[in-house]
């Protein structure tokens, strides 16, 4: 039985669905529990992910390799630090509800779904499953005005990036007569000139599907939606659906559109110039952090597409290494604005951060890690990533794409050296409260990660290595 | 293994780490803290000075290759290792920088207050960081430890630095990283071509002539930005006045040397034509570099400001020197950057022991402080000679060598280096009398200590050092005559290469 390959998402699935029962019964309220049962059942997935074998299943729509392992692993990861980092501060702003939990499960089995997507119907049932559910724990504050306006938000476009891509699948499905990946390949790789339908179908899925990542154009709705919503849902925001859509969409352009690559190319090389100069530029004035990190995190895609852009499997391996490394520097700095509270208050300015080198040294010294690993400084993780991406980028003759990501990446230096002088340099505006424990083993965990990441990064390049074998065949 | 019989260069780079992680889990009230990070930070620092001293004893002068060589996998199937060694070129800046940090430390003992464990990490941390980019042999190690030298130098400076800290430490952070991030690019160039990232690997490899020039702009964005030279150079006086007292110490001692010795590490011997064909270039903006800011440094108001400008003076005779690719210019280019981080760095000693007791740096504010402090002037005094060039002092020896090595290549760069020079003696001598000479107008100042016990320790290694450099200069011209010899005729040789092809 072919269906077997699928046994991860289908654990995740049920205990998705246990553990939605489980929360129902009881009487009294069963945040605490639930979320633990589904960090338990994200971390048993991620397991069997490492033990799942290769090939397809489910009638061709489903596939698994070490490309759709090496990204699940990551979501799942994500996902369950996210649920980690929650833990708090919905008990303390009173959005302790077992809802939570179980909604980001099946976002991530959504997430999961479409990382093995082999198909353009399994793609879109995926994207759907991902984004119902963050539809949702968007507006979960739901009496707060912001994150009610982030949920509509998130929805109206969000309904509007499906619709293209789904009309962008259908034209590809009309002129190609196949939804099926590796059909797709094969009447591309065979045909001599492709008709103009299935080009601009296959901008609309790319369109679609930069929504997701929040690539420019597409990246209007990220601002609003990461500030309104509750921080830890930000924190998810800006992991689990971003690899899982960085890695649909390589899968898709490397896949059966690999042939077409002349046509897409320039669409994601733009799509990556125009990330990097706005996450750089417009990332400057803002004083709320949540706004800064979503234009950051606008920024970290543009240099992480940069890898797709250039197409080959040299760029695909610093895309991987490139979004891994980003995930963990990315829940590190998230946990640092979870933990941001002043006498029971969450607070998330920059100036809330004042003299926090003097307030609470350790919790600094992680910021200060993740902010100058974000700008790129050696010798901390950030900087890696950026190097895979550049070789490639300088490998593929793309000088134009290395220099503007070069220039970008000192312009972003401006900001994230903004929030580290703002803890070391100023005067303290006031104590922080002590940052639960929860919040201080992701901060501590991530911190070393990014910090220590250049003794031993042999590993994760192997992996990364691997998983873009798999992909490009 | 090595002539040490271990991992010396390796000790030597990450030793400082251990002492920061020591202070890091000092625990207790601020005050026996902060004692423990000063006593803990000086003996580490000490302890990497005397193991370093090793280098000093077993360096084998009479070769010109890659010596206390250790090599470990890093990333094997990307050409990338981790590769340490020094050659005559590199030993020496290994020493200068151990031998500064222990100074530095016993500068700030009284001078820093506040925040006193994380300024001490922040120095073995800048340590670990220096003296691993002189020793490192691999490129991308070396543009790691390059690079992150600037985390541990914009904290010192924003964290302890004077008025404008933070403007200064945002123009020193962005200026910097712009330079680096080109060359950066360049790097991935010759990773990607030549498939290794491995220094001496590298210099087998023949840089093709038409991306020679790309190149070499690419390292002059970064090496120009931090030696400085002129017209990127703004960002130096800002950091200087602003850091605090062994900040600038370091940054004038140690960081600009950064820059000039990634040119006689890296352009020189990877791009011999480019860096022939653009040596004009050079000569220009260098002979620029010495004669304005010579004269903006007469001009100066602030005692470090004018340290800074001379600082980037003296920094263009090193790139005049670098250029002429001939025995004297090399040898007086890498002299004159020991010398002048010697006596820069001494010199903002002194204006150090006056802001400690004053706490200003404005040279109207000063009078007469021989009469006062007549120990402090004489060593204050030595060391204006020193930077001088006055002959029997560390300074006169490199600048000599640089303006006879200029001469051969061209006289105009030698008289405008030797100009240079003069108008070197014109402002620090200037300096000189509005501070120690006068009356005294200020009745404060009467009331001021001569040179305390710690100071004396700090400046005795120094004055030795600059007396010795200029006596017997030889001990130290002896490490890198080899080194400089090779490179000469790798030059020559490369250059004769590409002249046949052309033919």
């Amino acid at each position: 039985m072919s269906w077997t390959l699928a046994l991860p998402e289908l654990v995740l699935a049920c205990s998705g669905l246990i553990l939605l029962l489980v929360g129902v019964i009881p009487k009294q309220e069963t945040f605490f529990p639930i979320t633990m049962g589904a960090i338990g059942a994200l971390l048993l997935t991620a397991v069997l992910v490492l033990g799942q074998g290769e090939g397809t299943a489910l009638g061709g729509h489903y596939v698994a390799d070490a490309f759709s392992g090496f990204m699940k692993i990551l979501s799942l990861g994500a996902a369950a630090i996210a649920l980690l980092v929650s833990i708090d501060f919905n008990e303390k702003e009173g959005l302790g509800r077992f809802e939570f939990p179980v909604l980001v499960v099946f976002a991530t089995l959504g997430a999961m779904l479409m990382i093995s997507a082999n198909d353009l119907m399994a793609l879109y049932l995926g994207l759907e499953l991902l984004s119902l559910p963050l539809y949702v724990i968007a507006a979960f504050n739901r009496d707060n005005a912001r994150s009610a306006e982030a949920g509509l938000k998130y929805f109206v476009l969000g309904a509007l990036a499906s619709g293209l891509l789904l009309y962008g699948s259908s034209l590809v499905y009309g002129f190609a007569g196949t939804t099926n990946f590796d059909r797709l390949a094969d009447a591309f790789s065979e045909a001599q000139d492709v008709s103009p339908g299935v080009i601009v179908g296959v901008v609309f899925v790319i369109a679609g599907l930069a929504f997701k990542v929040s690539a420019v154009p597409f990246h209007m709705w990220t601002p609003d939606v990461y500030e309104g919503a509750p921080t830890p849902v930000t924190a998810y925001f800006a992991s689990a659906p971003k690899v899982a859509a960085i890695a649909l969409m390589a899968r898709v352009l490397l896949g059966p559109f690999g042939d077409l690559a002349g046509q897409w190319q320039q669409v994601i090389l733009l799509v990556s110039i125009g990330s990097m100069i706005l996450g750089s530029f417009a990332a400057i004035g803002q004083s709320n952090l949540k706004r800064l990190m979503a234009y950051s995190s606008i920024g970290h895609v543009g240099y992480a597409l940069m890898g797709l852009a250039v197409g080959s499997d040299i760029g695909l391996r610093g895309l991987l290494v490139y979004m891994a490394i980003y995930v963990f520097m990315n829940m590190g700095t998230f946990a640092v604005l979870v933990a941001m509270r002043r006498q029971g208050r969450a607070v998330e300015r920059v100036d809330d951060l004042a003299g926090l080198g003097r307030t609470n040294p350790t919790m600094a010294l992680w910021m200060a890690i993740f902010m100058f690993s974000m700008a790129g400084i050696p010798p901390l993780a950030g900087f890696f990533g950026k190097l895979y991406v550049f070789l490639a980028a300088v490998q593929g003759g793309y000088w134009t794409l290395a220099v503007i990501g070069v220039l970008t990446s000192v312009v972003s230096a401006y900001y994230y050296l903004r929030i580290v002088k703002v803890m070391y340099f100023d005067q303290a505006a006031g104590v922080l409260d002590r940052a639960p424990a929860s919040l201080t083993i992701v901060m501590a965990g991530t911190g070393l990660f990014t910090a220590l990441f250049c003794l031993w990064p042999a590993p994760m390049l192997a992996a990364a290595q691997a998983a873009a074998a798999a992909l490009l065949g | 293994m090595n002539a040490a019989g271990f991992p010396l260069l390796s000790l030597l780079t990450f030793l400082p780490l251990a002492g920061a992680a020591i202070i890091m889990s000092v625990r207790g009230d601020d005050e026996v803290v902060a004692r423990n990070a000063r006593w803990t930070a000086l003996w580490t620092s000490l302890i990497v000075f005397l193991l370093s001293l090793i280098l000093w004893a077993r360096f084998d002068q009479s070769s010109a290759g890659f010596q206390f060589e250790e090599k470990l996998n890093w990333l094997p199937e990307f050409g990338v290792g981790y590769h340490m060694g020094v050659d005559g070129i590199s030993v020496l800046f290994v020493l200068l920088s151990t031998a500064l940090t222990p100074l530095c430390i016993l500068a700030s003992w009284e001078s820093v207050t506040s925040r006193v464990r994380e300024y001490m990490i922040a120095f073995l941390v800048l340590e670990t960081m220096m003296v691993g980019m002189f020793c490192a042999l691999d490129f991308i190690v070396f543009y790691v430890f390059f690079e992150a030298v600037l985390i541990p130098m914009f904290l010192i400076i924003g964290v302890w630095g004077g008025a404008r800290r933070v403007y200064a430490a945002f123009k020193f952070f962005l200026y910097t990283l712009l330079g680096s991030v080109l060359m950066l690019l360049a790097i991935l160039y010759l990773w990607y071509n030549a498939g290794t990232t491995d220094i001496p690997a590298l210099f087998e490899y023949q840089v093709p002539r038409a991306a020679q020039a790309w190149i070499f702009f690419a390292f002059f964005a970064s090496f120009a930005v931090k030696v400085p030279m002129w017209p990127v150079h703004t960002w130096l006086p800002d950091a200087h006045v602003e850091a605090p007292t062994a900040g600038s110490v370091i940054l004038a001692g140690v960081l600009l040397k950064m820059g000039a010795y990634g040119f006689l590490r890296f352009t020189l011997p990877l791009l011999p034509e480019a860096s022939a064909t653009f040596a004009p270039l050079i000569f220009a903006l260098s002979v620029i570099a010495v004669v304005y800011t010579s004269l903006v440094a007469l001009a100066q108001e602030d005692m470090k400001k004018l340290i800074a400008y001379s600082s980037v003076a003296h920094m263009g005779i090193v790139t005049i020197g670098i250029f002429t690719f001939n025995q004297q210019g090399l040898s007086g280019a890498l002299f004159t950057m020991l010398a002048h981080g010697v006596v820069s760095g001494a010199l903002f000693l002194c204006v150090g022991v006056l802001y400690d007791r004053v706490h200003s740096r404005e040279i109207m504010r000063y009078g007469g402080v021989a009469k006062i402090m007549p120990a402090y002037a004489l060593v204050f005094m030595l060391f204006t000679m020193a930077s001088i060039g006055l002959p029997g002092l560390a300074n006169f020896v490199g600048e000599f060598l640089v303006i006879v090595g200029a001469w051969r290549v061209n006289p105009w760069v030698a008289l405008g280096a030797a100009l240079g020079m003069i108008l070197g003696a014109a402002y620090m001598l200037y300096l000189y009398r509005r501070v120690s000479f006068g009356k005294i107008t200020r009745e404060d100042l009467k009331a001021l200590l001569d040179l305390s016990p710690r100071e004396y320790v700090v400046f005795a290694p120094l004055i030795l050092l600059t007396l010795w450099m200029g006596i017997y200069p030889q001990s130290f011209l002896s490490f890198f005559e080899a080194s400089v010899a090779a490179l000469v005729a790798r030059h020559e040789a490369a250059l004769n290469i590409s002249r046949l092809a052309g033919m």
